[in-house]
């Protein structure tokens, strides 16, 4: 080997040996054998069944009318809500503050389930003559005046909309804004209390301190639980029953399972759909981690990006 | 009332500011002119940065009165009663001042070009194109034209101050402040952006600078003012004060640092000696 006047050159070194790893590689593999045998060869789980409901057009109506729809605008009406409420709770106005703390404290405490239950069940007996838009009181006025009718624009019918679509997007997206509040406050608290003064000393008002400055880079923080929010939001549509919305995935593939007495084949057609969507939900949400981390290091990390800036700069306005 | 105050560009009137029942400044007179440079002096506390961030209202005053180009900065008096000013007021206020900070306030999800044409085209209605002709003239003025696309996590604190110097000049001020602007920088860095600021002054730009460099003070500032403990304790041409200042707080303060900075220097030679001795 080297003699001692030799210059040490390149590392040849046996690495250590993990045999607990290959023991555990050794184990999963088998396990995974198995679970591909039960998977195909078990008769009960009727694949070509399950590919069969999967196409049907109520499945597919549902898949994107209760499922998708409902998952995409809740989450538009939770995350602009959220931030309403978040920006609201760190106010100075006291009772902006304390209105937006209430509202979180009253949909974080209800369970989803519930609270579609009660609103299908009770919002009609509640706004029995509907919902109307127009001058608050307005019985209570005309009747000191002495006049008759009603001062009101537009009525809307409670029971058309607080159960069906429309119901399941205002109490599933009240409840997530709820949730989205206090994510976006923490994303909002996460920026540095100087961006706001540089933002401000250069004659931004605070709104658009916050808009401009402040909220792009608290979507650094907001974004990663957010796609978590999405997917349980998604997994939630399951319970629009309660509303009771039957346009829905879970809803549907139940009806047909227990139409022809294949449950199981049904339901695994909604267990194949919903890790569809949750995986193409994440591809999603890494491109927009990738979007709102620029110039944290997350984009430009590598010689050639520093070399063609040009390539990022475009994607800022 | 408000003529006599369009004189100077920056009159501070028996300023005071408390922060609970805390003190920090108590009854500030200053002036500073227009095209006027004047460094502020004095120990950690002695409450230089709160005067500063007052002028630019990031602290809201306690009592006294300031005024910026004869306005009265943050309030508004009518029929002798003073109205606090809007949000939107403040902010047109402030947009006639630049304002560095000591750790620079790089916006860091924008480019150092998008850090400068910011103010311009959201505050100001500049349009992007002109924005941009401008912002790259900036950066070119503080030695940074090749750095334009680079976002702030990719320039050494030194440059990332001297953007925040660009994007301040964007929006034309009438009056630069600058908060401790070579504080948080590396030794070595110090000097680029203290070469951009004699620039600055050179051009005649008004400037209020909080500093902790006597030698920078000496040679740039018109007038230097040394405070301590929320006073002005005595202002004068940099020479006056700095080599024969009346007061002995002055004369404390400056023997403190200049023992500091000769300890440091006979720290360097030691240091320099020492490694002297591994080379024989």
């Amino acid at each position: 080997m080297a003699s001692n006047d030799e210059r040490p050159g390149l590392i040849d070194a046996v690495p250590v040996r993990h045999y607990g790893r290959w023991a555990a590689v050794a184990a999963i593999v088998v396990l995974l054998l198995m679970l591909f045998n039960m998977l195909i060869f078990n008769p009960v789980f009727n694949w070509p069944f399950v590919l069969e409901v999967m196409n049907q057009a109520p499945v597919i109506e549902g898949l994107l009318k209760g499922t998708l729809l409902v998952t995409a605008l809740t989450m538009i009406v939770g995350v602009l809500g959220g931030v309403l409420l978040a920006v609201m709770r760190l106010s100075d106005n006291p009772v902006l503050s304390w209105v937006s703390w209430a509202y979180t404290w009253f949909f974080r405490s209800i369970p989803r389930i519930v609270l579609l239950t009660i609103m299908g069940a009770g919002m009609g007996l509640i706004f029995r003559d509907g919902l109307s838009l127009g001058v608050p009181f307005d019985w209570k006025i005309i009747e000191w005046l002495g006049l008759s009718g009603d001062w009101r624009f537009l009525t809307l019918d409670a029971n058309t909309l607080f159960s069906g679509f429309a119901g399941a997007v205002i109490g599933l997206g009240a409840s997530e804004a709820a949730y989205m509040a206090e994510i976006a406050r923490a994303g909002i608290l996460s920026v540095d209390k100087g961006q706001t003064e540089a933002a401000q000393a250069l004659g931004m008002s605070r709104a658009k301190a916050m808009r401009r400055v402040v909220l792009p880079q608290a979507m650094r923080v907001i974004v990663p639980p957010t796609g978590n929010e999405t997917v349980a939001m998604m997994k939630d549509t399951s319970l629009l029953i309660a509303l009771p919305l039957t346009a829905e995935l879970f809803y549907q593939v139940g009806a047909i399972g227990s139409r022809t007495y294949q449950i199981l084949p049904s339901y695994l057609a909604a267990v194949v759909y919903y890790l569809l969507i949750t995986s193409v939900l994440m591809v999603g949400q890494s491109y927009l981690e990738r979007h709102f981390g620029r110039g944290f290091g997350a984009t430009v990390t590598s010689d050639k990006a520093i070399a063609e800036p040009g390539l990022m700069a475009g994607s800022a306005h | 009332m408000s003529q006599h105050h369009a004189d100077h560009l920056v009159q501070a009137v028996n300023v005071t500011k408390s922060f609970g029942p805390n003190k920090v400044l108590e009854g500030i007179d200053l002036d500073v002119d227009a095209g006027e440079v004047v460094c502020l002096l004095g120990p950690s506390g002695s409450g230089k940065t709160t005067f500063l961030r007052l002028i630019n209202q990031l602290e809201t005053l306690t009592g006294g009165r300031i005024w910026v180009g004869g306005e009265l900065v943050g309030f508004e008096e009518r029929n002798g009663k003073l109205h606090t000013r809007t949000d939107a007021d403040v902010a047109r206020q402030r947009s006639r001042i630049g304002m560095v900070f000591q750790r620079f306030n790089l916006f860091p999800h924008m480019t150092a070009l998008e850090n400068v044409t910011e103010a311009p085209v959201h505050v100001k209605g500049v349009s992007r194109r002109v924005a941009r002709k401008q912002a790259l003239e900036l950066l070119d003025l503080v030695g940074l034209g090749d750095r334009a696309r680079f976002y702030p996590s990719q320039l050494s604190g030194g440059q990332q101050q001297r953007v925040a110097i660009a994007r301040a000049l964007a929006m034309k001020p009438e009056l630069m402040l600058f908060d401790e602007p070579t504080s948080a920088l590396d030794p070595e860095l110090v000097g680029e952006v203290l070469a951009v600021m004699r620039d600055l002054a050179a051009e005649g730009t008004t400037m209020i600078v909080v500093t902790h460099e006597m030698a920078f003070a000496r040679e740039v500032a018109d007038r230097v003012v040394f405070m301590d403990q929320g006073g002005v304790v005595e202002q004068g041409a940099p020479d006056a004060v700095l080599l024969n200042p009346r007061e002995e707080r002055t004369r404390t303060f400056l023997r403190r640092v200049k023992q500091e900075a000769e300890s440091e220097a006979q720290h360097d030679i030691e240091l320099a000696t020492l490694l002297k001795s591994f080379e024989s």
